[in-house]
């Protein structure tokens, strides 16, 4: 379709650390995703996910540490690859947010928040490319012009899924895309995910505390606990138990649900 | 289960009606009956199901926009349709109360966590403030708070969702109700802290035998929880289960929802979603 | 998780899972639209699934319309101003008489009656005629300030708020300084510098009157810039100042409006007071402060002669203060649109 000539992207951070006022959100956080990897960061609410898939992308402040774009096209070179904060680096690494409530202007409609990135970047044709990622998403034409509070909860997140995708990048963060959405919703866009990711040999990093959501779409996953990596291991492993670390443990020992007389 | 004597609380098509936009009602709950005695009752819905809606309309809570009417609504005896509007607000708090999402919308920000338990023991009870004090450190202890003198001291956005959390179940139990409605009280927290928070629920219900209506999205949790469980859809209950019974559901929604979850170890690609029928509305 | 609008989702046809991408392509263009002519326009604005740019922003201004007329008030407010804004547009073939020239023995200091409604002043000059000419210099203060000064409070304020650090101190204390005026003791300053006039008193009251609609604007700025929708069009690479202007100011201009129509009220009262004082308009422009100015002379026989303007004056704060209350109401967020 597009982006699939010019290869998947892959991405490497290490010793990632982020401060805030003090406070150490990040300590030294350090893993790579290969080029078309599915890859997970797990934890419970203060561990810092969300701030590594932030720090990467730009939007927070890095106290030390390096996000490295590899692979891509002709295989550049390392340093040739676009920094946070670029402008090439927003055609290459997009970002899906946590609230669909919350990350869609709300006085603007659905059109004009999928024109806004290709009139940022002087990309021609935006009628058929606003048309064909709604399409993609599962939208029809009709909702075009609603604005934000007239869509439900799964349909804004589509809308943040397509505004994601419609400047073809190559890798997309995933902060927690449907922990605000109801279980039915939350299927669907689940599957709308991996659908993409496979028609367009995406790279995801998806942040969840939801092992299940987690294990489902990732292969490959790292446990985070107060801003520390606790553990780095692969889906398949956690699915069958073979965990290492005792956090890890008790993080499936509680999605599995409340026991009687505990 | 049900204890032998009449139940707490009787529900008979009940219905919660809102002006729309365009001037008519819609009603959010449409016709929801049931009983609860001294067990615990999930009631079980995704958003717009109408759970909370119910909660609210046996507590008196609903907005003052809408319209609450029921056949039969009574609890311990007492007609709450048209029971004197003071002697619903003695009712509530001293023998029903309500457990909110999240701690940090529910307490009242510029009051210490000390002083709002005893400003809700005092409503209730003719105590001075000294012996006000200490019960209401006794209840922060019930609630497993290790320090419960520092806490007394602290303002709710100093202390973390799971505390918040157990400060307001020790608030909204000091009063010692019989029938308690939890909505979704452990939907904003962490997973771990959720569980700390239900079993302390389930001591303290066991303990003090008392009715929890427990109001939830998450049918899997309310499964391992509650004694039996009503699911909603559209404002009507559409199935009953009891207790781990999930396996035996019989609506195709129950069925549904539970098939769309994906699970550790078990996920099928691509998950089965929800083709929801026009008829499961009716 | 707690919102929701059932309604709209049963109205939709289900999104699809994702994998029928074109049969989810095919559903909408079977969607059932109401045929273009029949539909009344009432319904074309209402509509669920506007088609184009044009009645998606039509159909919430209707929405926001029908929410401001439940409130009669503000709509009494509403009609008021529009008959300030007419009388001032037609003040010369509305006027019964002259407003600047009177008859010194004949129509001196008349009573109000049937042909001079309101009575007429010292110089023999009617006085409604006066106060509808007087309009135009009302609504010109009122018009040039809200022009002059929420654009720029807007700027200021928004800029400090999303630039941060150095830049927001700054802005801030420039802002403090100009706060720290009083409006009056500016006004004769101005006068002082650069001879009475309307102008100066326009420039006077424009000068004070943009610091609180800064700050409003900055604190607006600072709430919204935590959110996540500026945080994903940062990440589209947008640039500040886009931000600042496409997806910020727009979010500022409800509040901005109301706080803009409440503070007319004042402006025209300190236009008035400026007036009264002879640092305003001039005679014999027929300004409604100076009006009073010259009415108090004569208050205790010839009442009207002050009455009139002041209740004139009344009347338009009133009304302007009814409108921003109003207008609150609709544009608040968070009631539903």
């Amino acid at each position: 379709m597009n982006s699939v000539s010019s290869g998947a992207l892959g991405l490497e951070v290490r010793q990632l650390r982020v401060v805030y006022d003090g406070f150490t959100a990040v300590d030294y956080a350090s893993f790579c995703v290969a080029p078309g990897e599915s890859f997970g960061i797990v934890g419970e609410s203060g561990s810092g996910k969300s701030t590594v898939l932030r720090a990467i992308c730009g939007l927070a402040p890095k106290a030390s540490g390096t996000v490295q774009l590899v692979g891509g096209s002709s295989g550049e070179a390392s340093a040739a690859q676009p920094t946070p904060g670029s402008k090439a680096f927003s055609r290459r690494v997009q970002m899906v947010f946590q609230d669909p409530y919350g990350s869609l202007h709300p006085r603007q409609t659905v059109d004009s928040l999928l024109a806004e990135p290709l009139a940022i970047h002087g990309i021609a044709d935006a009628e058929t490319r606003i048309e064909r990622a709604l399409n993609e998403v599962g939208l029809g034409q009709g909702f075009r012009f609603r604005y934000p509070h007239q869509l439900s909860g799964g349909q804004r997140q589509r809308i943040a899924i397509a505004r994601a995708l419609i400047l073809e990048p190559q890798i997309l963060l995933l902060d927690e895309p449907t922990s605000a959405l109801d279980a039915s919703v939350q299927a669907e866009i689940l599957n709308l995910l991996e659908e993409l990711r496979r028609l367009r040999n995406l790279t995801f990093i998806m942040v969840s505390h939801d092992l299940a959501v987690v294990t489902h779409l990732c292969e490959r996953l790292l446990v985070m606990q107060r801003g520390h990596s606790v553990e780095l291991l692969a889906a398949a492993d956690l699915a069958a138990r073979r965990v290492s670390q005792p956090y890890t443990l008790s993080l499936m020992q509680a999605a599995s649900g409340f026991r009687r007389g505990q | 289960m049900s204890s032998a004597a009449s139940p707490l609380l009787i529900v008979e098509d009940m219905r919660v009606a809102f002006p729309s936009r365009d001037g008519g009602l819609r009603e959010a709950v449409r016709g929801v009956s049931f009983t609860l005695g001294r067990e615990r009752l999930g009631l079980v819905g995704e958003s717009g199901s109408g759970k909370s809606q119910t909660g609210r309309a046996i507590l008196g809570l609903s907005a003052p926009e809408s319209r609450v009417s029921a056949r039969r609504l009574e609890f311990s005896g007492i007609d709450l349709l048209n029971c004197p509007p003071k002697q619903r607000r003695t009712l509530r708090g001293a023998r029903m109360a309500m457990v909110l999402q999240d701690p940090k919308f529910s307490l009242n920000p510029v009051m210490t966590i000390g002083a709002q338990i005893v400003e809700t023991l005092r409503a209730h009870r003719r105590v001075s403030s000294k012996e006000a004090k200490a019960q209401a450190l006794a209840a922060l202890e019930s609630v497993r708070i290790d320090d419960p003198a520092r806490v007394f001291k602290l303002y709710p956005h100093e202390v973390s969702g799971g505390m918040g959390q157990r400060a307001m179940i020790a608030m909204m139990l000091i009063a010692e109700p019989d029938l308690l409605i939890a909505d979704e009280p452990t939907s904003a927290l962490d997973v771990t802290v959720q569980l700390q928070v239900l079993s302390i629920l389930d001591a303290l219900v066991k303990e003090r035998g008392m009715g929890l209506m427990l109001v939830s999205h998450d049918l899997r949790l309310v499964s391992t929880f509650c004694d039996r469980i009503l699911v909603m859809y559209a404002g009507r209950i559409v199935e009953e289960l009891a207790a781990g019974g999930l396996a035996d559901a019989r609506h195709p929604y129950t069925r549904g929802l539970m098939a769309c979850l994906p699970q550790l170890g078990a996920s099928t690609h691509p998950l089965a979603t929800l083709e929801r029928q026009p008829e499961w509305a009716l | 998780m707690s919102h929701s609008n059932p309604s709209t989702i049963a109205s939709q046809p289900a999104p699809g899972n994702g994998l029928s991408l074109a049969s989810a392509a095919a559903l909408s263009a079977h969607t059932p639209h109401p045929a273009g002519q029949s539909e009344s326009l009432c319904a074309w604005l209402m509509s669920e699934q506007p088609r184009s740019r044009r009645q998606a922003a039509l159909g919430r201004a209707y929405s926001g319309w029908r929410t401001f007329a439940r409130n009669r008030l503000a709509l009494l407010g509403l009609l008021i101003v529009l008959a300030l804004g007419l009388t001032a547009l037609f003040a010369d073939l509305l006027a019964p008489y002259s407003a600047y020239s009177g008859d010194l023995r004949s129509t001196r200091l008349l009573a109000p009656s049937w042909s001079h409604w309101f009575g007429t002043d010292d110089q023999g000059r009617d006085i409604l005629s006066r106060l509808m000419l007087g309009s135009r210099i009302t609504l010109f203060v009122v018009a040039l300030v809200a022009v002059l000064a929420a654009p720029i409070g807007l700027l200021v304020g928004t800029v400090a708020g999303y630039a941060g650090g150095l830049v927001d101190a700054a802005l801030m204390r420039i802002t403090d300084i100009f706060l720290a005026f009083p409006r009056l003791i500016l006004a004769l300053a101005f006068v002082a510098a650069l001879g009475p006039g309307i102008e100066n008193a326009v420039l006077a009251i424009a000068i004070t009157a943009w610091p609180p609609y800064a700050r409003m604007a900055r604190a607006e700025t600072l709430s919204i810039r935590q959110s996540d929708y500026i945080a994903a069009v940062r990440l589209l690479g947008a640039s500040p100042g886009r931000i600042v202007l496409r997806h910020i100011m727009p979010l500022c201009l409800p509040s901005l409006i109301v706080r803009v129509t409440l503070d007319m009220a004042g402006i025209i009262l300190t236009a008035a007071g400026l007036g009264f004082l002879g640092l305003g308009a001039q005679p014999p422009m027929p300004e409604w402060g100076a009006m009073i100015a010259n009415g108090r002379l004569y208050v205790l026989d010839q009442w009207w002669v002050a009455a009139a303007p002041g209740a004139a004056i009344f009347t338009v704060s009133l009304a302007f203060n009814l409108l921003g209350d109003g207008l609150r109401d609709a544009l608040d967020p968070k009631a539903a649109p």
